[in-house]
């Protein structure tokens, strides 16, 4: 007395079929949950790879240097004694060169000025930097040359401009070796930043760039804001990173106050923080699944007693309870496995529209997210119709035929 | 063979026990044409039930073929409706989504047959009751008489050894009744054991033996004297 599995298919699926509003409300739930999980995840991965990506474009294999320990290292003798502290300087950027694990180091000074040409002027960050910033950070000239190789202490009188700053100067016409004038002093346009370059932190379209030397006179200052150091191989920026420590410790007669991080570490905070996010709306929507699996149990405990004479006679015709049970959840694991499918599509389809509306997040369900999806709406589906299963399977016969 | 004895069946309706069949002890023996009357709520349809192993009793002893049915487990007593029992009720109880053929074919899938022989008995059970060409039709596309007859199709398609009806000529016409006792007289001088719960006298009166109810009791049971259908007039 084994029911073929064909035929268990096909009464289940007359049964969904004769009760069509009960079906689709069922179908409802089950695929809201679903493409809920698939379009939340997705959503928060295509977040996570969009920030990894801009923080890998800040460079390869980068090691920064700003003055001053993190706070987490806590006290120390500096702090102690209450001073503030001591600079960074172009020196102990030069002194940073000297390894042969480091390929190309970028000082880096930031401030506001006013930018003007004839007259139109505009307030502008100006970043203060050397040659080698340029392919430390991947960018890419619109037009003409970046800074030139000079020392690090050599001012000279030229600048690279941002495209909008361009537009906004000049206009129509042409910038390249014309004439600009940053706080008191006149520089000559040698380049051209386009959106190319566009990465985190800097929006080159709306920077100027000129030599550090160059900054630290406009801004009055002898310090530097930040170091860029790029190490040789990936492998090599552990030792890099003790480099420059010890060195910079060494030059500040044996004070450890510099904080040094890498981009890799960086990385792996950002992308432990955004992964738990994903897992964190993805388990949100999950339980909207829960929540589907309850219904379900309520549309199937309905489904039981609109058939309750169905079920009676199913027994008088011969059915176990075993079988009955067998066929209730048949057309469960159907609901569910359509509802499922139905739900994976519309998720698909609301991360594809996502996509296509943000094209720059790369919103695609991890694959662990629509598997996850798949099985929580089936199990919870099979679960919750346990119980109407089990009621229908004890039925009274006799009373469900007669209909009291 | 069908042995009863002692049989008891209460019903606890509120703080009040019904007893709804009292002591009933009954022999039937197998190819037997037994009809049951009496008033309503006198125990026919409980007995029946009982019969059929829709229902068990409260106390008392069932066998059936020398064998203690009320003993066995649940998934045994559906191979016995199944195998040994046919049902036909007065309210037909036909799955409406499903065609005449299909409704005929279910207790076939119950038993777990393979698709092939079960399409060539199903055909067969149909043409025996000329529903041939009504076998794709939903229920609700047939006559009363034509869903009666559906209904003992379904019954009968096992092949079992006793056929129950419980009033199966109560929603019908006239002559539709007239048409589905004639078919049920047939399959019972082809051997089948009919037991019949009927409150028509004229039917009734039919049967070769027949059975008389009053509050839970057997109290008439009596061999038809004019014997007007049981053997003679096939
Ligand atoms: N499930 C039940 N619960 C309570 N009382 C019942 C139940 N089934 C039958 N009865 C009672 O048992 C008696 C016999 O019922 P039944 O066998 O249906 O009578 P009949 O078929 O002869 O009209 C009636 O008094 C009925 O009310
Ligand atoms: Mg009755």
């Amino acid at each position: 007395m084994a029911l073929h599995s064909p035929d268990i298919a096909w009464f289940s699926w007359g049964a969904l079929r004769g009760y069509p509003t009960r079906t689709i409300l069922m179908l409802l739930a089950m695929s809201i949950g679903v493409s809920a999980v698939v379009i939340l995840t997705s959503l928060g991965e295509g977040a996570r790879i969009y920030v990894m990506d801009r923080f890998a474009s800040l460079g390869t294999n980068l090691v920064i240097v700003f003055p001053g320990r993190s706070e987490t290292a806590g006290i120390n003798p500096s702090t102690m004694m209450g001073e503030t502290p001591r600079d960074l300087t172009l020196d102990d950027a030069q002194a940073l060169t000297r390894s042969y694990n480091v390929r190309r180091i970028a000082p880096i000074n930031v401030g506001s000025a006013d930018v003007s040409h004839k007259n139109r002027s505009r307030e502008v960050v100006v970043i203060g930097t050397n040659h080698d910033m340029l392919e430390i950070r991947h960018w890419e000239l619109a037009q003409g040359k970046f800074l030139p190789e000079l020392d690090l202490d050599r001012a000279s009188p030229v600048a690279v401009i941002g495209s909008n700053i361009r537009d906004e100067l000049f206009g129509a016409q042409r910038a390249l070796g014309k004439w600009v004038r940053i706080g008191d002093r006149r520089f000559r346009v040698i380049g051209i930043m386009g959106s190319e370059g566009r990465s985190i932190g800097v929006d080159v379209e709306e920077t100027v760039m000129i030599p550090i030397a160059s900054a630290q006179q406009i801004f009055n200052t002898s310090s530097v804001f930040r170091i860029l150091v790029e190490a040789k191989t990936r492998d090599a920026i552990e030792p890099v990173k003790q480099f420059i420590i010890d060195t910079l410790q060494e030059r500040h007669q044996g004070v450890k106050d510099v904080t040094v991080i890498t981009q890799d570490a960086v990385l792996e905070t950002f992308d432990r923080i955004l992964g738990a996010l994903t897992y964190a709306v993805g388990g949100i929507a999950a339980i909207s699944l829960a929540v589907a699996g309850i219904l379900i149990m309520n549309v199937m405990l309905v489904a039981v007693s609109q058939r309750t004479a169905e079920i009676g006679l199913l027994k008088a015709l011969g059915a176990s309870s075993r079988q009955i049970v067998i066929l209730i959840l048949a057309e469960a694991f159907m609901l569910s496995l359509l509802g499922a499918m139905v739900g994976f599509l519309l998720g698909q389809l609301g991360s594809w529209s996502i996509r296509y509306a943000f094209p720059d997040l790369p919103a695609y369900a991890p694959a662990w997210a629509i598997v996850i999806a798949l099985t929580v709406a089936i199990v919870t589906g099979l679960l919750f119709s346990l119980m109407p299963a089990r009621r229908a399977a004890g039925l009274d016969p006799v009373l469900a035929l007669s209909g009291r | 063979m069908i042995q009863l004895t002692g049989i008891h069946r209460d019903f606890q309706v509120g703080d009040q026990t019904v007893h709804a069949l009292d002591d009933v002890t009954l022999t039937i023996d197998s190819g037997e044409y037994i009809s049951i009357m009496g008033p309503s709520g006198s125990g026919k349809s409980t007995l029946l039930n009982l019969l059929g192993l829709l229902d068990k009793p409260s106390s008392g002893s069932y066998r059936l073929n020398g064998q203690d049915v009320t003993a066995l487990s649940d998934i045994q007593q559906a191979q016995v409706r199944n195998r040994e029992i046919g049902f036909v009720f007065q309210m037909f109880h036909l799955v409406p989504r499903l065609t005449a053929a299909e409704n005929v074919e279910l207790p076939l899938i119950l038993a777990g047959e393979a698709p092939e022989q079960r399409k060539s008995r199903v055909t067969r059970a149909l043409a025996d009751l000329g529903l041939s060409d009504r076998s794709h039709h939903k229920p609700d596309q047939l006559s009363g008489g034509q869903r009666q007859r559906v209904a003992i199709a379904r019954a009968t398609v096992t092949e079992p050894n006793v056929l129950l009806a419980d009033e199966p000529t109560g929603n019908l016409d006239h002559k539709s009744g007239q048409d589905v006792i004639r078919i049920l007289e047939e399959l019972n001088q082809r051997g089948i054991t009919l037991i019949m719960v009927t409150h028509d006298p004229e039917m009734g009166q039919r049967a070769r033996r027949q059975l008389h109810m009053m509050d839970g009791r057997l109290d008439i049971d009596q061999l038809n004297q004019t014997d007007s259908a049981g053997d003679g007039t096939a």
